[in-house]
């Protein structure tokens, strides 16, 4: 309970230190985080470290093994396969992200709405919110694809409109709690405005399942982008991504399984890392676990 | 003296599944500049929302709110904004009633960074006084309410009421969440801060002993209605309503010689939910006869002692009688 006077920057954070502390215990958490650090500088230092383009074709060495000039061989149209991967990070990332981005900024700003005033504006909302879940995903990213034309903008913003609402309840549901708490009763005896309220005092105690559930679903959000991708409504030729590798390399599966494998394992590896560090994240801010 | 406050026949009914939920119901009462009222009763009897009515942290269903003479019932967002720093609140649990991500420092800044329109290094110093004047040492500025003992909490929620110089304070149950040592020293900073800055205290409390330390006045509550009313040393040796006997009988005697007579109330609390019309103790009243079931009054016994009780006078003659 007492505290030695520790300078102030210091004490300052000392709630995301907590977190932090618990985080580096969590060993599998650590090296989600680890791949997902390296993932990024791949995706960003992939032109200097690819040995090929992504779409110079050689077309005289086809299937090239693994190994050799090509250390992952070559694909259908002899590109090489390692450097398809390399940038293939670039797209699978920012499909993650983006429409991570883009559910969370919707979510959070109909569900604080929603929350925070209650009554018939939360009503409202939810019944639009659920007659907007009725709507199968696919159903509707076929549809933007079909009205904008595929690309990968559109596959990414149709994946992140279409995850809002799960969001925009998570927010809703901490908020409902937080709003009829005492220190928010105690923010209205001094008139503070709503505005501060939300901003000041929900938020900051919403935000932790927000994180958690941030984290766990960028794997998802990838494998929604590589599977728009894959039914071709993602990403277009010749622009690597590995939904994309994953449909290519389909048709030649039984002779060259190392076709399907390698973009397959990638897409594996990177949403198993940001699952990991999601669950890492929801234990270490879980306060109840203070060691 | 003018009252500072002055409360009239206020209401604050909840609408439930069940029916009306009669919270509040009809309490009037007067309070002048620097005194304190006691408001006690059992829980659900009404008492915190009392207090949070009259701060306007719920809305009064019917009645009228006079503070300075001006009636603030229904006040405007302006007249609100202003109020507020007049009128402050101190919460029962300060483990709940404080942000768990704001600093020590951040929280009592709060009020000051809404109303006081000081400047960042102001605020500051001001901060720096409050927790001067709570007790609460100046290392502690940076620190998380989880890192604070209940006590320390508690300053936290006083200097928080103390810093925009209010005139009035509710003080809902400020010290039933801690410690019996730590109790004291928060009610005689409470005291302290009444004498130096002339505050007027509303103070609602389930403990007896606390409230006779505290109060020049107190108020018995039983859902939601005002069972008696009289300065404390008069509703102590004076008690005439059955209820207030009750609640007193059952203060414990630290003499273990002195077998007191305890008056014990059966059966549950009867339900707010749309009461009838007569005495709301009647279920549960030893004394209960057909005239309780009529709606009650309540009466000026003697000078500054109103009970509601229509066979108080008959039940307390009958004591007379009996001593005599």
């Amino acid at each position: 309970m007492a505290l030695s006077g520790s300078n102030d920057k210091q004490r300052k954070y000392s709630a995301f230190g907590d977190v932090w502390r618990r985080l580096k215990k969590n060993k599998p958490a650590m090296a989600g985080l680890v791949i997902i650090v390296l993932l990024i500088l791949i995706a960003i230092f992939a032109p200097a470290i690819a040995p090929y383009s992504y779409s110079e074709q050689d077309s005289l060495h086809k299937f090239a093994p693994s190994g050799g000039e090509h250390l992952l061989g070559t694909d259908n149209l002899g590109r090489d396969v390692l450097s398809r991967l390399l940038y293939g990070s670039r797209q699978s990332l920012q499909m993650g992200l983006y429409s991570v981005a883009i559910a969370a900024v919707i979510g959070i700003v109909i569900g604080a709405i929603a929350g925070f005033y209650g009554g018939w504006l939360d009503n409202l909302l939810m019944r639009l919110l659920d007659i907007y879940q009725c709507i199968p995903m696919m159903l509707l990213c076929i549809v933007l694809a079909a009205a904008l034309g595929p690309s990968l903008t559109n596959a990414t913003v149709a994946i992140g409109v279409c995850s809002a609402p799960g969001y925009a309840r998570l927010i809703r549901a901490s908020i409902l709690t937080i709003r009829e708490s005492e220190y928010v009763e105690a923010a209205r005896a001094i008139d503070a405005s709503d505005f501060r309220i939300i901003t000041k005092h929900i938020i900051p105690n919403a935000i932790a399942p927000m994180i958690v559930q941030i984290t766990m679903s960028i794997g998802g959000m990838i494998l929604s982008g590589a599977m728009l991708t894959y039914i071709g409504l993602g990403a277009q030729p010749p622009i690597a991504e590995w939904g994309g590798m994953l449909a290519d390399g389909r048709n030649f599966m039984r002779q060259h399984a190392s076709q399907v494998i390698y973009p397959g394992v990638c897409i594996m590896i990177s949403v198993l890392s940001f699952n990991l560090l999601g669950d890492g994240l929801r234990d270490a801010l879980d306060p109840r676990l203070k060691n | 003296m003018p009252a500072l406050l002055e409360v009239r026949d206020l209401k604050k009914y909840f609408k439930t599944g069940g029916g009306i939920l009669h919270a509040v119901d009809g309490i009037s009462f007067a309070l002048e500049e620097g005194k304190t009222l006691g408001v006690v009763g059992e829980s659900g009897c009404g008492k915190s929302t009392l207090g949070r009515t009259i701060l306007h942290l719920l809305e009064a269903t019917d009645g009228r709110i006079l503070f300075e003479g001006e009636d603030v019932t229904t006040p405007s967002r302006a007249r609100l904004h202003a109020l507020r720093r007049k009128t402050q609140i101190i919460f029962q649990d300060p483990f709940s009633s404080l942000n768990p991500r704001m600093s020590v420092s951040a929280a009592i800044m709060e009020p000051l960074v809404i109303h006081s329109g000081l400047s960042r290094d102001d605020m500051r110093s001001e901060t720096r006084k409050l927790m001067d004047t709570v007790g609460l040492a100046e290392r502690y500025a940076n620190a998380y309410p989880h890192e604070l003992d209940g006590g320390c909490r508690q300053r936290i929620g006083i200097a928080r009421a103390l810093a925009l110089n209010p005139k009035f304070i509710v003080c809902d149950e400020p010290v039933s969440a801690l410690d019996v040592s730590i109790q004291a020293q928060v009610l005689n900073l409470l005291l302290d801060l009444q004498e130096e800055r002339k505050l007027t205290y509303i103070f609602v409390t389930h403990d007896l002993s606390v409230v006779k330390y505290i109060s020049d006045e107190i108020m018995v509550m039983y859902l939601g209605r005002m069972v008696e009313k009289a300065p404390s040393d008069e509703l102590f040796e004076n008690t005439l309503h059955p209820y207030t006997k009750a609640l007193l009988s059952a203060i414990p005697e630290p003499d273990i010689h002195c077998r007191q007579e305890r008056v014990q109330i059966r059966g549950e609390i009867t339900s707010p939910i749309n009461p009838a019309p007569g005495c709301r103790f009647m279920a549960r009243c030893p004394h209960a006869s057909e005239v309780c079931a009529e709606p009650q009054k309540s009466e000026e016994y003697s000078q500054n002692h109103s009970v509601s009780c229509c066979k108080c006078g008959e039940l307390n003659k009958r004591k007379e009688e009996l001593i005599r």
